[in-house]
């Protein structure tokens, strides 16, 4: 376990979690760092992409499934009836699974009167985890055709070594993912923006982790646009806005490009390292 | 030969519903004698997930020999055929009127689902 895990998330795609964190981590990493960099983004992880990780690892995600005998099963539908997600279906002398619908309770195993029910393992999803910019890096990616996003941002989370820092990537949102990627981490990173979009998605994810029992704080990005009701919102809700940061041609080059900020803008690598200390104050309050 | 008819409500007056796993009924139409009996898919109705898989269940049950639809989802139309059911996609009327058809021989077997899954 990490002495200290930030997850950056939001209620909201495309406000810059992905920024944050991908920056965040590497300047931390300049600065000296022992860190991680985990994206627990599974259905769409795209830190990579700045990141540019050296992979050494490679492992699946399973979950398991049902394997029923045909030889032993008489069809009578025990199976069936318990499964409350509608994965089996008897027709006539035999069970059909429809693997994409199971949710890996384990609930018929134990209900077949026929014991004609095994279980067997299912690739959901593949963890890799790597080096980059003299930093952790840590990513899940769900399988094409797979829905069990769970598992595979479990695994990523207990891939997570004992760094001194972990940056999590959290995905977009208030669902089962991001409650996920973000539980018992010491602090979350709320990423933003001043829009109405960006403040109907913020009230909605400061509920989450206030439900959660969390603490955290509010990035504001593209600061210079929209209007000032997302700083009306944190005075009034007493949550610590942890930095603003305006919009930035040579920032919005270098992440169209696939970039780090930092690399392009001292100022920007300078917030980083100051959001750092704002988190981690927080953290340890 | 038995012919299963998803349909709105459980008479032989009543229209085809152009929902399979989600029907509100399954009238059963056994050839050899003239009779119908009707299954209500209520439990499937509101089902978040695997309302066609469990519709089919339930229609396989009836041993039908073709089933007459307006949509059949992916998951359905692979549990139907598993269990060697043909599949008609028609629901411009009532189930009278579909019966009337199939022993004209004017619908066809599809050879496959021909909407997407609501889940997937």
């Amino acid at each position: 376990m990490p002495n200290l895990t930030i997850a950056v998330a939001s209620g909201k795609g495309g406000t810059g979690k992905t920024t944050v964190a991908t920056n965040l981590t590497v300047a931390l990493a300049r600065e000296g760092l022992d860190v991680a960099y985990v994206d627990c983004d599974v259905e769409e992880p795209n830190g990579h992409i700045f990141l540019q990780p050296t992979v050494d690892r490679e492992e699946e995600a399973r979950v398991a499934i049902p394997s029923i005998d045909p030889d032993i099963c008489t069809g009578c539908g025990e199976c069936s009836d318990f499964c409350q997600y509608n994965a089996l279906a008897v027709l006539g002398p035999s069970v059909m699974l429809f693997p994409e619908l199971c949710h890996s309770c384990g609930g018929c195993r134990l209900v077949c009167p026929e014991k004609a029910i095994t279980e067997i393992p299912k690739t959901v999803g593949r963890v890799r985890t790597g080096t980059s910019h003299e930093a952790g890096f840590i990513d899940g990616t769900l399988e094409v055709g797979a829905t069990q996003i769970h598992p595979v941002t479990s695994l990523v989370r207990r891939t997570v070594g004992s760094h001194q820092c972990a940056v999590i990537d959290a995905p977009p949102g208030t669902t089962c993912p991001t409650i996920e990627a973000v539980r018992d981490v010491d602090y979350v990173v709320l990423v933003t923006e001043p829009t109405p979009f960006g403040l109907n998605d913020l009230e909605l994810a400061v509920g989450m982790v206030r439900e959660l029992g969390l603490r955290f704080g509010v990035v504001i990005n593209r600061s210079d646009i929209g209007d000032d009701r997302v700083e009306t919102f944190c005075i009034r809700e007493n949550i610590p806005v942890l930095l603003s940061i305006p919009y930035d041609l040579e920032c919005a080059r270098a992440y169209a490009g696939g970039h780090l900020a930092i690399d392009r803008s001292e100022t920007f690598r300078h917030m980083m390292v100051d959001l750092y200390h704002r988190v981690e104050e927080g953290a340890h309050d | 030969m038995i012919i299963v008819i998803s349909a709105q409500d459980n008479t032989p007056e009543s229209r085809v519903d152009p929902r399979f796993g989600r029907a509100a009924y399954f009238l059963a139409y056994n050839t050899e004698d003239g009779r119908y009996t009707a299954v209500a898919n209520e439990q499937n109705v509101m089902a978040a997930q695997g309302a066609g898989i469990q519709a089919a269940q339930a229609v396989v049950a009836l041993h039908p020999d073709l089933v007459v639809s307006g949509n059949v989802g992916p998951k359905a139309f692979r549990a139907l055929s598993a269990a060697k059911v043909k599949v008609a996609l028609w629901s411009e009327g009532t189930v009278a009127e579909a019966i009337e058809l199939v022993k004209a021989n004017k619908l066809q077997a599809a050879d496959g689902a021909n909407v997407e899954g609501h889940w997937m």
